[in-house]
């Protein structure tokens, strides 16, 4: 059956009509888009002026299905993407077992076709086990769903491994994903290494851990002619790098988490094992650093790193906690409150940040934009309603974020996906 | 607080210690193994006063020490901030020695009892005799003084305040307040 | 002379400059108590004291039941080490198990820097840091500040060099806080490698030589190298530690007369500093454990008053 989203102010990356707009979507698809459209024999959902933005869209979240059901299903963690306003999400392939071969692939994208809240496209490992030697078999993840590579949690080690599987990635058509981070220079590091490190006594994992890193990555990619997606980029050093290798007309994306670019590593001085990511919260000129990069499109997009682990996994004192923090359900209001609010980018930048160039990214043709013809994947804001995050009120069956008990502003109201609501606000 | 009256002078106090050191020799028959503690803070002031007389009268020295009790009080567990320590100074063995305990006003006996509790943890002397300047009644405890410079009927609604030059900085005397309820 | 009124112990970094002159006043007191014939005083009846140890000592432990129990308190010990409790147990659960005893204070030791303040922000027992991880120490950095005052009669003006491993120091970074609290004159001397990013900012010198502390501090206090620095590649080897950073004898020439030889303990002869130096006249190395009784035992007098949580 036909819907008639009617009085919708609709937020693309390239533009924003000022005029109310009426999308009338059919068979999961986007059909018209224009002022005053007929009712007809549609469904008529009035959103009253509310912004509706192309459905959200997130290359970096963890599902921990399979397991570690304890911390997050692909169920919950569906509800929890749908109520963050997301549309689409890659998921991570460190689950246990790692997904590295088809039948792993193959079931998580059937349990998330059987929960059917959102596109979940699984991201498969770029090494078996993700042990950093033998590459996977690409064509078969390929062929079972994965649309991206990546060993997320670590980098590949080895560069000639690493030289190898971007090659064979690119004949496979499959972009890949980089967690940039030197082992051996993090050391066992648990929060950024600065003064704030020296305070606490604690392990300092150091900028350079990341940026040799990237600045390897970006040679290697240079050499090969290929191109490479780097992961949550935190450090200012990082984005001038990336910024760089863009300037050179090397094929480089970047993303960068909303706690990258909300909280310094002053935030680990009270110790809470929520404050505790990878990599690590950095300084006050880190978090400019990454602002101005996603406002100059150095950063390309927004991703949220959504990690989720239970209580017990976390309070185990700083030094034994797991790294990450739950991240979909506050992801699009911190953008608001810390980068639109602020004036660091526009509504369209946002939206841009958040959907077309993710979409981009991964090769998504008919998602990122409310356009006719376009996958009816939408996401209705309202984009000034202010909420106090609470522990209690996640989607997620993880509750480790370090955003609790502020207010932010933003609030997803509705969310679509092929047409259908998968989430309503109430 | 409001005053009541000065119920000792500077000279009533001057005498009364006087009458007190020689209430200790003839009770004592001389100085032999005796000794003075003094609980802090104004027992102390007291003790070096009847020391001074006592040396004076018989021309030859006596050990004073001096007893901090806050670590033996009773109430240490209700009190919401815990009271400052200060240290305890006795540099002689107490243990057979005829200890006179001196403080300045006896009231509950609570006091006494704490500084009984500690000096014990010094040693077993023996015999322990108490010294007051003031009596103002109220024992919550079986204790008694000794030797008392007053007895001084008081009701519960009164405090009686001692004021000594070497503690408080201030001319001698022992003043009747009363409490004032708020 | 100011009041106390704190529930927890978790760093000097959060005391005034007031409340730890308080606290090395009140040692002064308990240094007394522990040379009387009775060793115990009955301040802390009727109230139990829990040491939950998740990392092996037996010197801190033991410095702390003993001054508990010479306050009359009740001791129960919860240490573990190696065992699950130490990795991995959370401390929320652990914390309401103990608090389900009805406890007074707990004295808490964790190889994870926070953890006492997890811990104290969860029960309403007194926390007492003895050590968390990298980060503090204060029961130390208390019982060596009173030793240097007792000793030195001040510690305002004072020149105290601080030699070693300061990246994985607690006792460093809480006679940091401390020290500079009381107006002495710190210096710090190690190896770049074990000297951590951005420690200056503590109002602290630093220097990798030690010809320029050696002749001019008051005291001279050496930390604990652990030997792993080595395998971790801190070090080319203990060996050439003990020659470039290590006291000895012949060093000890250029040193002030009156000066003080101070360790945390235990110490490894021949590494920090050779036996003839920690034997020697200089060393105060076992009136630091001395004075290390009576520093707890003013500490968990002062925060047995009967106050709520904050």
């Amino acid at each position: 059956m036909a819907v008639l989203i009617k009085n919708a102010l609709i937020v693309n990356a390239d533009k924003m009509d000022p005029n109310l707009q009426d999308i009338l979507i059919d068979k999961g698809l986007i059909v018209r888009v224009g002022p005053g459209l007929p009712d007809g024999q549609a469904r008529v959902m009035d959103v009253k002026g509310k912004h509706v933005f192309p459905g959200l869209i997130d290359l970096h979240v963890h599902l921990r299905q399979p397991g570690r059901e304890d911390k997050e299903t692909i169920e919950t963690g569906s509800r929890a993407a749908v109520k963050g306003g997301f549309t689409t999400i890659v998921c991570m392939p460190n689950t246990k077992p790692v997904i590295d071969n088809a039948m792993i692939v193959e079931a998580v994208v059937k349990e998330a076709r059987r929960v059917g809240l959102l596109n979940i496209i699984p991201a498969g490992a770029m090494t078996r086990g993700q042990n950093g030697e033998e590459l996977t078999d690409m064509f078969e993840l390929k062929e079972a769903g994965c649309l991206a590579l990546t060993d997320d949690g670590r980098s590949v080690a080895n560069s000639q491994t690493l030289r190898l599987a971007l090659d064979y990635a690119r004949m496979a058509g499959l972009l890949f994903m980089e967690h940039c981070q030197d082992l051996s220079l993090s050391s066992g590091g648990v929060m950024n290494e600065s003064y704030t490190s020296t305070l606490l006594g604690m392990k300092g994992d150091p900028v350079v851990a990341e940026t040799v890193i990237v600045a390897r990555d970006i040679e290697i990619v240079h050499y090969l002619k290929t191109r490479i997606h780097l992961q949550h980029m935190s450090a200012a050093r990082s984005v001038e790098l990336v910024r760089w290798a863009k300037s050179q007309g090397i094929q480089v994306t970047a993303e960068a988490t909303p706690h990258h670019f909300t909280l310094t590593d002053e935030a680990v001085k009270s110790f809470h094992p929520n404050t505790k990511v990878n990599p690590p919260l950095r300084t006050a000129v880190d978090v400019e650093a990454v602002r101005q990069g996603l406002k100059d499109g150095t950063i390309d997009c927004i991703a949220s790193d959504h990690a989720p682990h239970t209580v017990e996994d976390k309070e185990v004192g700083f030094d034994h906690a797991p790294f990450g923090v739950t991240g979909l359900e506050t992801a699009l209001a911190l953008g608001i409150t810390e980068l639109v609010s602020r004036g660091v980018l526009t509504l369209n930048q946002l939206v841009d940040r958040m959907s077309a160039a993710p979409a981009r990214i991964i090769g998504l043709e008919r998602k990122g934009a409310v356009r006719e013809g376009y996958d009816a994947d939408l996401t209705v804001v309202d984009i000034d309603e202010e909420w106090l995050v609470k522990a209690e009120g996640f989607a997620s069956k993880a509750v480790n974020s370090p955003f609790i008990g502020r207010t932010l502003k933003g609030k997803v109201k509705t969310t679509l996906y092929g047409g259908k609501i998968v989430y309503q606000d109430d | 607080m409001v005053p009541i009256g000065k119920i000792m002078d500077h000279e009533y106090i001057r005498r009364t210690i006087r009458r007190i050191a020689h209430e200790i020799l003839e009770k004592n028959k001389g100085i032999e193994n005796l000794c003075l503690v003094g609980i802090r803070t104004r027992g102390v002031v007291l003790a070096e006063r009847i020391r001074r007389c006592i040396e004076e009268i018989e021309g030859r020295a006596i050990s004073v020490g001096i007893l901090d009790i806050t670590l033996y009080r009773d109430d240490l567990t209700r009190v919401d901030t815990q009271p400052i320590v200060r240290e305890t100074l006795i540099d002689f063995n107490i243990s057979g020695k005829k200890i006179v305990l001196v403080d300045d006003v006896l009231f509950t006996g609570r006091t006494i009892r704490a500084a009984l509790d500690a000096l014990i943890d010094f040693g077993r002397p023996a015999q322990i005799q108490l010294a007051v300047l003031v009596d103002r009644g109220h024992r919550e405890l079986p204790i008694r003084a000794d030797y008392v410079g007053k007895n001084i009927p008081t009701s519960l609604e009164h405090n009686v305040r001692v004021v000594l030059e070497e503690s408080d900085h201030s001319e001698d005397e022992v003043v009747l307040e009363e409490i004032k309820k708020t | 002379m100011t009041e106390w009124t704190r529930h927890h112990l978790y760093d000097l970094e959060d005391l005034s400059k007031e409340e730890i002159e308080l606290i090395l006043e009140t040692a002064r007191s308990f240094k007394e108590v522990s040379t009387r014939d009775v060793k115990k005083v009955p301040a802390l009846r009727g109230k139990t004291v829990v040491m939950l140890f998740f990392e092996p000592s037996t010197r801190t432990r033991t410095s702390f039941e003993l001054a508990a129990k010479r306050l009359s308190a009740d001791t129960i010990n919860f240490s573990s080490s190696g065992s699950a409790l130490s990795k991995g147990e959370s401390i929320l659960d652990t914390a309401r198990n103990i608090e389900a005893m009805n406890v007074d204070m707990i004295i808490v030791r964790h190889q994870s820097a926070g953890v006492p303040y997890i811990l104290g922000a969860g029960v309403q027992a007194s926390i007492i840091n003895a050590g968390d991880g990298c980060h503090a120490h204060p029961t130390q950095a208390l019982l060596d500040i009173f030793t240097m005052k007792e000793r030195k009669g001040r510690v305002q003006g004072l020149k105290v060099a601080i030699i070693g491993d300061i990246l994985h120091s607690r006792v460093a970074r809480s006679n940091i806080w401390g020290l500079t609290k009381l107006g002495a004159d710190v210096t710090l001397c190690g190896p770049t490698t074990l000297i951590p990013v951005g420690i200056r900012n503590l109002g602290v010198k630093v220097t990798h030589d030690l010809n320029d502390v050696l002749g001019t501090s008051d005291v001279l206090m050496l930390l604990r190298l652990q030997k792993e620095r080595q395998q971790d590649k801190f070090l080319p080897s203990i060996r050439e530690y003990a020659r470039v950073f290590g006291i000895n004898k012949e060093k000890l020439k250029k040193a002030k007369k009156d000066v003080l030889i101070m360790h945390p303990g235990p110490t490894n002869r021949g590494v920090e500093l050779t036996a003839d130096v920690a034997d020697g006249e200089y060393s105060v190395i076992l009136e630091q454990v001395t004075n290390g009784v009576a520093v707890r035992m003013a500490v968990m007098y002062l925060m047995s008053g009967k106050k709520t949580a904050e």
